[in-house]
């Protein structure tokens, strides 16, 4: 009886491992794919029989990737808007969420609901008026057009207002006490306990930046402006190009393959602050 | 001992919430109040001089077929995609719960997706759906399915965005529900496996019901994902073949930079927006009344 129930028990371990596996492997296969044809010879057809790397594997589809897109400019163009807004986010979340955390003041409540009103209204359904205040502001076409809706964060105003709240007021009073002004108090008692929750915010900023389309789709219009982002579907959607799968798979792996890389070397880490900063 | 605030400490909180006021000020709220103002004017390239007009533009949207398909569309992705991801994470996070030395290969499997940005998931789906040798339909040849031209067939185009969509979120859904998981008590369990629970029984009737919180945050980005899939219609069908996989955000980019009718695509907007508040509205309210806290 018990030895029968061991062998059950271990049967159905094995075979739920062998499905998580199937899975797992049709799960990474998309990636895989690509990565072996963008080294198939652009020569060689692609075809049932002849579907991975080919015969003469080479890397001239990145180099003439590189040569039809300026991948090196949309780079540069995506680290200074996902970077840019990044700094600038730290700075107002951190002012506004240190205000709502320790100040008593008139319209508290009425200025919180407001900013929390960005939680609620997604900014891609307001795409519309937006772009229109793009134009009138004069920067259509600039990284700056990119980056502007994105300076204030409702969320990033509410998780440092909840992880200051949780630090003790005696640490604040203690500060002042010896003469440390607001500034100095936010820089030395509130920010290095939060630094958890600020690197959690900063994940998910650049997650979310890195990869925007649509936004920086409608109001950059020149390579100067583009990120990587607009710059693949530009190239994708090239007619003469759109076949060419190894040079499309090259393109793809360009834009994904750098990020791809620094995410395996700190899987552990980037794993373990989006498993913390959950939900708290 | 109480001392007076010093001169202009009454203005600091003020000054401290005002960068983040300022921008939010004029990117989300002016901009929703425009958009509810527009939508209710006729401004297009025949009428240039906006018209006031009522709710004719809503009107106009719900008779026309076309955007009913819009509507429609959107429904379905979110109908389908949400429950599916979410319990497929579910279910991920509980499998991958368990210690054993490869689960590290496991997560990462899953999760990978979720680090590419959709217009490259979306051009590698663009790929596997290729007809003839794409990996998907080499695949199901396997199985003696014939050769499908997956994104040119009405019937099979949307599918084939819902498939790309669960690809690409369940890993990042399944993260969310795995520190859920580990935030429970262990003691729990424990006693009830010594009252003979099975481990299905404990799934049904002590994990779920203590992951609600969890369960209400991962719908509610699904919810807001889903509503706002654009990326990949873009790149891979453009909303065809004939209207079968145009989205809700889709349409409005459409509206605004092809027909350049404002007025329309403020009412899509608004449409977007209301249906928004509803859908997460009547998320929170049923797992409200499913949630058990401690």
């Amino acid at each position: 009886m018990n030895k029968r129930r061991f062998s059950l028990k271990f049967r159905l371990s094995t075979l739920w491992l062998f499905a998580l596996g199937v899975l797992a492997l049709g799960w990474t296969v998309p990636i895989l794919w690509t990565l072996a044809v963008s080294i198939h010879s652009p020569d060689e057809p692609l075809s049932v029989a002849n579907l991975w790397w080919g015969s003469h594997p080479t890397f001239s589809n990145y180099s003439q990737a590189f040569d039809i897109a300026p991948f090196a400019q949309y780079y540069l163009n995506t680290v200074l808007i996902t970077l840019g807004i990044l700094v600038v986010q730290l700075i107002t979340i951190c002012l506004a969420g240190y205000a709502f955390a320790r100040f008593k003041f008139r319209g508290q409540n009425i200025l919180f609901f407001l900013i929390m009103l960005q939680m609620m209204v997604p900014s891609s359904a307001l795409i519309v008026p937006n772009y229109a205040t793009i134009h009138a502001l004069g920067v259509f076409d600039t990284l700056f057009a990119v980056m502007l809706p994105s300076f204030g964060s409702a969320f990033g105003t509410f998780l440092m207002r909840q992880t200051f709240k949780q630090i003790p007021r005696e640490l604040d009073d203690a500060a002042k006490m010896d003469g440390a002004n607001w500034l100095q108090t936010l820089w030395n008692v509130y920010i290095p306990p939060a630094r958890p929750a600020l690197i959690a915010f900063a994940l998910s900023s650049i997650s979310f930046h890195w990869n925007d389309f649509l936004w920086p789709l409608i109001v950059t219009n020149s390579p100067a402006s583009r990120p990587l982002t607009v710059g693949l579907a530009v190239l994708t959607q090239l007619g003469e190009i759109g076949a060419q799968w190894p040079l499309v798979t090259a393109g793809t792996l360009i834009v994904v393959g750098p990020l791809l890389v620094i995410f395996l070397i700190f899987q552990r880490q980037f794993i373990d602050s989006f498993l913390h900063s959950g939900l708290k | 001992m109480m001392r007076r605030p010093p001169n202009g400490a009454a203005a600091l909180p003020y000054l401290l919430i005002l960068p983040t006021l300022f921008f939010v000020v004029v990117f989300t709220l002016w901009p929703l109040i425009r958009v509810i103002y527009d939508s209710l004017f006729v401004e297009n390239q025949a009428v240039q001089v906006p018209q006031f007009a009522g709710l004719e533009n809503f009107l106009a949207l719900f008779m026309s077929s076309a955007f009913r398909d819009v509507l429609y569309n959107t429904l379905i992705y979110v109908v389908i995609t949400v429950p599916a991801s979410t319990l497929f994470a579910l279910s991920l996070a509980l499998m991958l719960n368990r210690e054993f030395k490869t689960r590290g290969l496991f997560r990462l499997a899953f999760f990978y997706p979720s680090m590419l940005p959709m217009v490259s998931a979306a051009t590698i789906f663009l790929f596997m759906y290729t007809p003839g040798y794409g990996l998907i339909n080499v695949f199901l040849s396997f199985f003696g399915v014939a050769d499908q031209n997956w994104l040119g067939t009405p019937s099979l185009a949307l599918p084939a965005l819902m498939i790309l969509g669960i690809w690409k979120q369940t890993g990042f859904y399944m993260i969310f529900f795995l520190a859920g998981l580990q935030g429970l008590p262990h003691d729990i369990f424990e006693s009830a496996r010594l009252d003979g629970a099975s481990t299905l029984q404990s799934i049904r009737y002590i994990t779920m019901p203590l992951l609600m919180g969890t369960t209400l945050f991962v719908t509610t980005i699904a919810v807001v994902n889903a509503f706002e899939t654009v990326d990949q219609v873009y790149i891979m069908t453009s909303g065809g073949p004939v209207n079968s996989t145009s989205m809700l955000l889709f349409n409005m980019y459409e509206t605004l930079f092809n027909y350049l009718d404002i007025g329309k695509a403020s009412a899509m907007s608004v449409i977007l927006i209301a249906m928004l508040l509803i859908f997460t509205t009547i998320n929170f309210i049923n797992t409200e009344r499913n949630a058990t806290y401690e």
